[in-house]
Parts: structure tokens; C-alpha cells; sequence
């Protein structure tokens, strides 16, 4: 999770995404960084996120994101 | 059949009256008779192409979702026996089974739109390429009303079922009445089938609150489009095509002009299209949201032509982004690039890919696609120049100041109706020229000399269109506080909102732009 974290301040650093639930919703992440994440994401964790799973549930909160990769990891 | 003609009212009228006559259970495959009668008046040939289009993707879809089922259930049946990696497997064996089948579907479907869209574009490029002296002649094509927006519908429809984020639809009326619904026919919006669905094959009683909001959304459709957007038509048909005569000052003229009529014109449509769904109860996406109140480009393109946006984010963008090659591509480029663009790369190569195809997608002509790629342009600096922005709002504290946020509005309204400009002369070399005289040849006696008045719009028209653009501003406004206009019309005593829409009726008749010979003219969007 800090990993996830540690990505997501390096998009924005002024943001605080262990409290924010709401960071596609609010247009926090736009789809440019929803694609920078999923770069990083498959680099650091070795898990790609497909196209489909691309829904703002998913990338709403970092709790959420951290599922998704969990869940895809696991798959 | 245009919307603003006199048999589409007559035909709308009548279309609403037998869905509330008729009983509950044959409301829907009543309006896919009407919708399939209104494509075939329009010409019906068409009706061979939309038919191919629902016929192939509501088989494929059958077949995708075959295919999911079937591995749900042996994935189900074999669990224990599996290991991850013979599961992981069978998966990709079933994955690319599906793939075959999307990609069939695709090709047919995107080869239709292309052919009929695109022949005539290629075959005079091909021409201009081997220089034939001979003049080149078009090849005589049929191009079917809206094809381009019930095939991208149709093509989201079966990806959400390949993806399984959408069950198919069993029935085949239900689909075709899905691909069909007439009043998105001709110019979107580009549904999700999801959201579209359940209002569109429910049943629906007679709620007089319905129905009245959806004519007062129609009425404001009609306004917008009749009383100043086809009055705006004379005046920048006049200034763009005189080029010799009206250049400097007149090219920006034309410039506002034509920001406002499209967006009267498309809006107006829009409105008109979602108007009638509601008076049926029926609920089609939004496909605006204030978009000259946008402060950069972006937004803008997060509130213009939404649903469009949406469909090339969710289709184009991400699986170009985040597939395979890509991603190894984000990976070296973040290694052996500088920080900031390394990361941006592929974002930028998606995006580029995402603004091409929106260009070729709105029409066959070079000037689309250097419009389109010129937003891609826009965007791109203005995302590399987001560190330097951010170290002057540091230094200089003016961005919470009102008259910053109305700076960046009018400079986004600037920048976007400059682009468009290549719409306008459809000739690209021709747009640099013209918007290159509005910086070398401005004169400000044209504002003042009355030769404004020369452009075929009177006195009079100059004044309806002033009115015409302050009631627009003052909704807008309304909206932009959150307060919905229509509800408030509605909620008032002693029936204002049907004195407002009597009065809005006879506006629309006395101060329509029709003229001597009037011929209603095409929705801008309805030639995409």
C-alpha cells in the first residue's frame, strides 16, 4: 500500500490519498493520470490493469486501487 | 425529414400522441416501427446499412457471450482440478476466441462506415497524388443519416459485452430499437447501451410533469436552433465566403459568429433529441455541460460533445494506452527519458491517436483532421507548460481572483473558435491565411461602419440575436448555480410555464429565421 501511496503523491503531491474517496468523482485523476498510474503500476508490481477495469470505482480511493491490484495479482 | 421541418413536427406530434394511446406493452416496438418509418422517409436505402449494423453486432454479441458463459461454467465445473496456471490458460484460449470475434465484428462494421464515408476522400487524395490532369469526379455514395453515430453505439455496445461489463440483449427488436431510437439518430448522443436500456423498453404512463419538461426542453431546442442559430448562418456564410472581401476584423466576427451558432445549432439539436425521449419518459444521456464556462481546453472537452469524449476515452484511449507494447514502451521511456515527458510518452502517442481519429471521425477532409490534431496540439503544450503556470501562480496570487476565472473563460472561448476555423473555411491553408489576417489586417472602423450591416443580417436581426444571446446567458447562468430553470417554471402558480411555452411557440413561428424560400437547413452535427 505504501508503494501504491508513494506513486500516487508523485502525481500529486499536494493531495492526500489516504483520506480522499472520491478521486475521480472530484477530477483529481483525469485520464492522463490514470494511464501515467497504470504505467507505474505494472512497472512496481508487475500487474496490468486492463482496459475494462478501468471504471472509477476502481480508481476512486487508493484503498480501492490497492484492491484491484490484489485482485489481479491474485487471478 | 430535419427536425426543424414542418412533417418532423407533424410526425413528432403524432409519434407522441399513439405512445400514450397505445397500450403500455407495444410502446417500444412502437417506436422502433416509428424510428425505422423516420430512417426510411429520410431514404430507404439507408435502411439496408443500419440493418447490417444491428443484424452483425447483436450476433456477435450473442456469440461473445456464449463464449463467457461457456467458460464461466467450465472454470465453475473444474475448479478443483485446475491449477492457477491451466485456469490462466483456459482463459486466454477463451480470451482470444472472443478477440476473433470482436475484431470480425469491427472490421466489418468500421469497414462499412468507412467505405461509405471515406471512398471519395482516398480515391481524391490518390488522385492529387499521381496528378491526373483530368478533374476529379466523386464517386456517387450513399452515406446513411447518422452512420457514424449508431455505429459507434452499436461498436460500444458489443466491446462492454466482450469486456463482460454488459449482459447481450436477447432480443433482436429490442437491440435494433437500441441502434435506432430516432430521435439520436441523426446526431447523438452516442449512448451506452446500460444507460439507455432500461427507460428506453420500460413502460410509461402519462406523467404530465414528464411530458411537459421534455416539450419545454424541445421548445428550447427549437428556439436556440431556428431563432439564432440559422440566423447566424447568413452572416458567416457571407464572411467566410468572401474571402477576398472580409478578412482581419471580419474573420474575427466570424469567429464569434460561428462559436455561437454551433453551439446554438448542436445544442439546440441536442435538446431537441433529449426533449422528446423525456416526453416519453425516456432517459438519453447528457452530451453538454456549460461548455464555454471552461477555463482550459481540457474541461472543455470534458463538457463539450460528452458523450463522444467519453466513448473515445473508454474505446481508443485506454486500450491504446495500457496495452502491451505500450506499457513497455512507458517503462523505457521513463528510463532513458527525462522525468517529466518520459512518463507522458505513451500518453501523448494514445492521445495523438484519440484526436486523429476524432478529426477523420467528424468528417473526410484534411481540415477535420487538422483540427483535430490541433486540439491534440493544445492540449499537449498546455499540459508540458502546467510547471511553469504553476511557479507564476506562486510568484503571482491572481488565480482566486473573479477577473482571472473570467480571463481564462474568454481565452478558452478564443482558442477553441480559432481552431474551428478549419471547419469553417474547410480549406487548411486557407484558415492559416484568414486567421493570420485577424493579427496583420485588423480594423476596428468595421465595428463602427456600418458594414456589419452588409452581411445580410439587418438591424433587426443583429437585435434578436443580442436578445436571443442574453436569454441563453442568463440560463446558463441559472444552471451554472445549480438551478434547474424548468422545474422552477413548472413549480410556479397558475400555469406560467404554459403561458412561458405558448410564448416560446410564438416566438419560434414569428422570429424563426425563415425568410422568403425558407428551406430549413441541416444540423451541423448531422452531416458527422
Amino acid at each position: 500500500m505504501n508503494e501504491l501511496l508513494e506513486i500516487l503523491s508523485e502525481l500529486h503531491p499536494d493531495v492526500d490519498f489516504e483520506a480522499e474517496e472520491n478521486l475521480v468523482g472530484d477530477k483529481i485523476l483525469d485520464s492522463l493520470d490514470i494511464v501515467s498510474l497504470i504505467s507505474e503500476i505494472d512497472d512496481k508490481f508487475d500487474v496490468t490493469i486492463p482496459p475494462e477495469e478501468i471504471i472509477p470505482e476502481n480508481f476512486n480511493s487508493a484503498k480501492a486501487l490497492y484492491a484491484l491490484i490484489c485482485r489481479l495479482d491474485e487471478e | 425529414m430535419l427536425f426543424n421541418s414542418l412533417p418532423f413536427v407533424c410526425y413528432l406530434i403524432l409519434t407522441l400522441v399513439l405512445f400514450y394511446v397505445i397500450p403500455k406493452k407495444a410502446q417500444w416496438p412502437f417506436l422502433l416501427v416509428a424510428s425505422y418509418a423516420f430512417y426510411a422517409i429520410a431514404d430507404w436505402r439507408y435502411l439496408v446499412f443500419i440493418a447490417t449494423t444491428t443484424v452483425s453486432v447483436y450476433l456477435v454479441a450473442r456469440k461473445v457471450e456464449k463464449i463467457n458463459l461457456e467458460q464461466k461454467e467450465y472454470i465453475k465445473l473444474h475448479k478443483s482440478e485446475l491449477t492457477k496456471e491451466e485456469k490462466q490458460k483456459y482463459k486466454n484460449k477463451m480470451k482470444a476466441k472472443r478477440w476473433k470475434w470482436l475484431l470480425l465484428c469491427l472490421f466489418f462494421n468500421l469497414g462499412i462506415l468507412a467505405v461509405t464515408k471515406y471512398t471519395n476522400f482516398v480515391l481524391h487524395n490518390v488522385h492529387n497524388i499521381i496528378n491526373d490532369a483530368a478533374e476529379f469526379k466523386p464517386v456517387d455514395m450513399i452515406v446513411p443519416l447518422g452512420i457514424s453515430f449508431y455505429t459507434f453505439q452499436s461498436l460500444g455496445y458489443i466491446i462492454d459485452v466482450y469486456r463482460g461489463k454488459q449482459e447481450a440483449q436477447k432480443n433482436i427488436f429490442k437491440f435494433a430499437l437500441f441502434v435506432s431510437f430516432f430521435p439520436q439518430l441523426a446526431q447523438g448522443p452516442i449512448s451506452r447501451y446500460g444507460d439507455l436500456a432500461p427507460t428506453l423498453f420500460a413502460e410509461h404512463r402519462f406523467e404530465r410533469k414528464t411530458v411537459t419538461s421534455g416539450v419545454m426542453r424541445i421548445l428550447w431546442g427549437y428556439f436556440k436552433k431556428v431563432v439564432i442559430a440559422d440566423r447566424l448562418i447568413t452572416g458567416v456564410t457571407t464572411l467566410i465566403g468572401n474571402t477576398d472581401e472580409y478578412s482581419g476584423a471580419f474573420v474575427f466576427v466570424a469567429m464569434l459568429f460561428y462559436a455561437f451558432q454551433l453551439y446554438c445549432d448542436f445544442t439546440g439539436g441536442i435538446d431537441i433529441t433529449i426533449g422528446i425521449a423525456e416526453a416519453m419518459g425516456i432517459k438519453v444521456a447528457e452530451n453538454f455541460n456549460l461548455p464555454y464556462f471552461s477555463k482550459n481546453i481540457k474541461e472543455y472537452w470534458n463538457r463539450w460533445h460528452i458523450t463522444m469524449g467519453t466513448w473515445f476515452t473508454d474505446y481508443i484511449f485506454y486500450p491504446i494506452s495500457v496495452c502491451g507494447p505500450m506499457l513497455k514502451l512507458s517503462k523505457w521511456s521513463r528510463e532513458h527519458l527525462p522525468k517529466g515527458i518520459g512518463k507522458r510518452v505513451t500518453v501523448y502517442l494514445a492521445s495523438f491517436a484519440v484526436w486523429l481519429t476524432t478529426g477523420i471521425w467528424h468528417g473526410a477532409a484534411w481540415n477535420f483532421i487538422v483540427w483535430g490534431l490541433m486540439n491534440f496540439v493544445v492540449i499537449m503544450v498546455s499540459q508540458e507548460l502546467e510547471p511553469l503556470y504553476a511557479k507564476f501562480h506562486k510568484k503571482v496570487h491572481i488565480k482566486e481572483k473573479a477577473f482571472y476565472g473570467v480571463f481564462e473563460i474568454v481565452r478558452t472561448i478564443l482558442l477553441m473558435s480559432a481552431i474551428r476555423m478549419f471547419d469553417c473555411y474547410r480549406d487548411v491553408p486557407m484558415t492559416f491565411k484568414m486567421v493570420g489576417t485577424m493579427f496583420t489586417d485588423f480594423d476596428f472602423s468595421v465595428f463602427t461602419n456600418g458594414e456589419l450591416l452588409n452581411i445580410g443580417l439587418t438591424t433587426a436581426d443583429y437585435a434578436i440575436l443580442l436578445i436571443g444571446f442574453a436569454v441563453v446567458l442568463a440560463v446558463s447562468l441559472f444552471k451554472l448555480h445549480g438551478v434547474d430553470v424548468r422545474e422552477r417554471l413548472y413549480n410556479k402558480p397558475f400555469g406560467c410555464c404554459y403561458h412561458i411555452m405558448a410564448a416560446l411557440q410564438i416566438v419560434i413561428l414569428v422570429y424563426g429565421a425563415y425568410g422568403v424560400g425558407y428551406d430549413p437547413s441541416q444540423f451541423i452535427y448531422t452531416q458527422f
